[in-house]
């Protein structure tokens, strides 16, 4: 099983890079969303996919009965894809924008402030 | 004042401070004044802390009493502390500096509630003792600068925007990962914690491994070389009160991070991880300072200035000697006042001509000798001569690495401080000395009488320059007590035991 997510994280992460290099920027959009994806099940996965009992102590015990899959990961992930969720809601915003002020959505058409000519 | 409040202040009133001003949206006037009681509070916040911090040892408080390694926790330590300071500092000067310079139109779109969102993010990341929680922070600190920079939505704003952004998700892409990588090797998150668990490890080069991760994800925030392309592209595109901020605080908050990661938990393999870092660093204050010797555009020039001297903040966490780490520090806090008025005089001489082209601009010298002053005591306490603060911060950082030997970087530094000075001079001649394309046709260059008398948009234009060149000249002079807290803030970080054990405790 880890092996087969490692393989489809390194998938994600490929696809996701590869959009990115692309000029337009609405592949950059979900390029960075394939990224911040693939972030997420990369947590998942190292920190241990375990099949088990849900991490409830019941009442007189003083652990969870084994074996049981942490919590914890998946509370990372939850609130990563929280915050994922806000900044691609605000990148998309802002692909609009710059679709309509630049009139373009070429990636190599907006040079204007790179800073290496005047 | 009980610690825990004390720890949890700058966070808390940055957060109290934007969502007043967030109930005030209507009313432009009030939000000014929220803001600048808000920063300065904040500044207190700042000073009472490192005082604290100073005379009690590292602070640390418990979110909802959860004890570590279980509840996220935060950490004042003399570093945290001072940076908190700064922050302070910068949020002050920058408030009242907005008060004249802010377009209305900015002003009622949330300006400064994002500005105070923005400082929020970033004294969590100062002060966090948890990984997670460091990448929450990041987030917050992201999401409002994203909305700072592009806010206005002029195309330059949001060319610059969409490089700024999508750089910054990919290093928090890679953050996040490493994250992972790394609960899945130690099983927590807690610094303190991991710095405890990681010392011993049976495998090392899988630690580093997950910290070279950590390094490019905080190097691109800090714009270390060759991941810094997306600064000069995004900074100087908003108004010069949000560049003068951004500057001074966002590229810091990635130096702080790669502080506390190399300091505290991977220091397994100190002979090819820092030696990494001080390449990376020679690199850095290299191709910044060749960057900023081409430019002729004051805050495109300024914005590669940045990245040489974030080379120069690695040197001492490179080279590890409390000496050399405490000039990196030096460094740290000299850029962050000077650099902010640099910008700051750089948008008062905007102000008068209408253009930040050196070649447009000139006869400042002659129309406005104090501008030009203020001007010259900052640029040349970034060049770093005596007696100004630059120096002292050089000259600490110089004498720890050559203590050990390290001839090459130490020659690197000092001759990116030598093109410094060049690049310096020349905005001094081309926008100061010179007379300007008006005055060589024989008419008034313009805004020769813009400033009549002292206004109160005067007074909030010049009172954080005054502010900042006095510190800058007061650092300089008064070197010997900084150098003595700075040396003391080194050789904390240099003893992770230290922070290890006001955090966990001595319970095993």
């Amino acid at each position: 099983m880890e092996t087969l997510m490692a393989i489809l994280i390194g998938c994600l992460f490929a696809s996701g890079i590869y959009l990115m290099l692309r000029r337009s920027i609405v592949k950059l959009a979900i390029g960075l969303v394939l990224l911040s994806q693939s972030a997420n099940l990369l947590i998942f996965t190292a920190a241990g996919l375990t099949r088990g009992n849900p991490p409830l102590v019941s009442a007189g015990e003083s652990m969870p009965p084994l074996p049981y899959a942490d919590p914890l990961p998946q509370a990372l992930v939850l609130t990563a894809i929280v915050i994922g969720f806000g900044v691609l809601a605000f990148t998309l915003v802002l692909v609009k924008r710059v679709y309509q002020t630049v009139g373009t959505d070429d990636l190599d058409e907006m040079r204007s402030t790179d800073g290496f000519k005047d | 004042m009980s610690h825990d409040l004390l720890v949890a202040l700058p966070i808390v009133i940055p957060l109290a401070t934007g969502v007043i001003a967030l109930l005030f949206y209507d009313s432009r006037d009030s939000q000014r004044v929220i803001s600048v009681i808000g920063s300065a509070a904040l500044l207190l916040a700042g000073i009472a802390l490192l005082m604290t911090a100073r005379a009690d040892g590292i602070l640390v408080t418990e979110m909802g009493g959860w004890p570590p390694p279980f509840g996220i926790n935060f950490v004042a330590d003399l570093f945290s502390s001072l940076m908190v300071l700064m922050t302070g500092l910068i949020a002050f000067t920058v408030s009242v500096y907005s008060l004249a310079t802010m377009d209305p139109r900015r002003e009622s779109f949330g300006y400064y509630p994002l500005f105070h969102i923005l400082l929020m993010g970033i004294t969590g990341s100062f002060l966090t003792g948890d990984m997670f929680n460091l990448f929450v922070w990041f987030e917050v600190m992201l999401i409002s600068s994203f909305v700072l920079i592009a806010l206005g939505g002029e195309r330059p704003q949001l060319e610059g925007a969409i490089k700024y952004v999508a750089l910054n998700l990919i290093s928090s892409a890679i953050l996040l990962g490493a994250i992972g990588l790394l609960y899945g090797l130690a099983g927590t998150l807690n610094m303190a914690d991991l710095g405890m668990k990681l010392q011993d490890v049976d495998e090392p080069w899988l630690v580093t491994t997950v910290g070279m991760l950590f390094l490019v994800s905080f190097g691109i925030k800090a714009a270390v070389f060759p991941m810094f392309f997306w600064l000069p592209a995004s900074y100087h595109t908003p108004p010069i009160a949000v560049t003068a901020l951004i500057a001074a605080l966002l590229s810091k908050v990635g130096i702080y991070a790669l502080v506390r990661a190399f300091t505290l938990i991977f220091t397994q393999e100190t002979s090819y991880t820092h030696q990494i870092l001080l390449v990376v660093a020679g690199l850095t204050m290299i191709t910044g300072v060749l960057g900023a010797v081409a430019q002729y555009e004051v805050r495109k020039l300024l914005s590669f200035h940045i990245i040489s001297q974030i080379g120069y903040m690695l040197v001492g966490l490179a080279i590890l000697s409390p000496l050399a780490l405490a000039g990196s520090i030096f460094y740290i806090i000299h850029n962050m006042v000077t650099k902010t008025n640099l910008f700051l005089i750089s948008g008062v001489a905007f102000r008068l001509q209408g253009t930040y082209e050196l070649k447009k601009l000139g006869s400042l010298y002659r129309y406005h000798p104090w501008v030009s002053s203020l001007f010259f005591v900052s640029a040349m306490a970034l060049a770093g001569m005596p007696p100004f603060s630059g120096f002292f911060a050089k000259l600490t950082l110089v004498r720890g690495s050559l203590e050990l030997e390290h001839y090459a970087i130490v020659a690197v530094a000092l001759l990116t401080s030598l093109l410094t000075l060049f690049s310096m001079t020349k905005i001094w001649t081309e926008g100061y000395w010179t007379p300007s394309p008006a005055e060589e046709e024989g008419k008034l260059p313009p805004g020769v009488d813009e400033f009549p008398g002292w206004t109160r948009n005067m007074v909030a234009m010049f009172l954080p320059i005054i502010i900042l060149a006095s510190l800058s000249v007061g650092m300089g002079i008064l070197a010997q007590p900084v150098i003595s807290l700075l040396v003391e803030t080194a050789e904390q970080l240099l003893d992770p035991s230290l922070y290890i054990e006001s955090v966990i405790g001595d319970e095993p």
